[in-house]
């Protein structure tokens, strides 16, 4: 089994509901975070648009993801960025996106944290593996 | 180098399948091993038995079972399996399904992952 303590990176890329994959990229945080891995998760390109609020798939009849999003803290999935150009890209925001949890003491909301590209690339040359969604 | 191949997309629709085929093949040449080839989302099409191309196009299900023959280990995901009604009774030989936790194992094992999708 994964033992190893090895740093993986799941990044997220795609716009939500257009397709499976940031649905199927949360499925694999929660397993990850089950093993004993340095889990971090990005969001870039149009997979930023995932982090926007309000969103609902009940007209689209599919299930959904922003409940699971909303609790990655409590999943203990802690390390998760945004690109910030991504952001700038799409309009969207640094402090208009959505919560992955709440701080245990002090109840504060917490977000993604906002990175520029050359920290995001450097934190990706410091993985074992990636795995792009 | 050991490395570990994520599939993302079903065959014959996008080179995604045939790519990974490629560089697997490509890396065995160079005499890389591959620790495991792990099929998720509509990769998991990639291992149906079902499927009956002309004569005269790639197999690529019966490529795949080729490939696990030789030792590799093929792993499809059970849940995206389950959605797309891929069960053990259509799968071809040497690919086996399981969980997501053995793409954990298999990132742990291997010195890289490579990813192949959309």
């Amino acid at each position: 089994m994964a033992a190893t303590g090895k740093k993986v990176m799941v990044t997220v890329r795609k716009a939500p509901h257009g397709s499976i994959y940031v649905q199927e990229s949360i499925e694999v945080m929660f397993i990850f975070a089950t093993y004993d891995m340095e889990l971090s998760v990005v969001f870039l390109d149009d997979g930023v648009l995932a982090l926007h609020p309000g969103q609902d798939t009940k007209g689209l009849g599919i299930k959904g993801f922003m409940a699971s999003l909303g609790a990655l803290v409590d999943w203990e999935v802690t390390k998760v960025y945004v690109d910030r150009q991504s952001l700038k890209d799409r309009n969207i925001s640094e402090d208009a996106i959505i919560t992955i949890g709440r701080d245990e003491e002090t109840d504060a909301p917490i977000r993604p944290r906002v990175l520029d590209s050359a920290e995001i690339a450097a934190m990706m040359a410091a993985q074992h593996s990636i795995v792009s969604f | 180098m050991k490395l570990s191949v994520l599939v993302l997309e079903g065959p014959y629709n996008h080179e995604a399948s045939d790519s990974a085929y490629n560089f697997i093949q490509a890396a065995l040449a160079k005499g890389h091993t591959i620790r495991g080839i792990f099929f998720y989302d509509d990769g998991v099409y990639n291992a149906t038995r079902l499927m009956d191309p002309p004569q005269d196009d790639r197999h690529i299900s019966k490529r795949w079972s080729e490939l696990g023959a030789t030792g590799i280990d093929m792993i499809v995901c059970v849940a995206a399996a389950k959605r797309r009604g891929i069960t053990n009774e259509v799968l071809v030989p040497n690919i086996r399904i399981s969980g997501l936790g053995q793409l954990a194992s298999l990132i742990d094992e291997a010195d890289r992952l490579v990813t192949f999708g959309d």
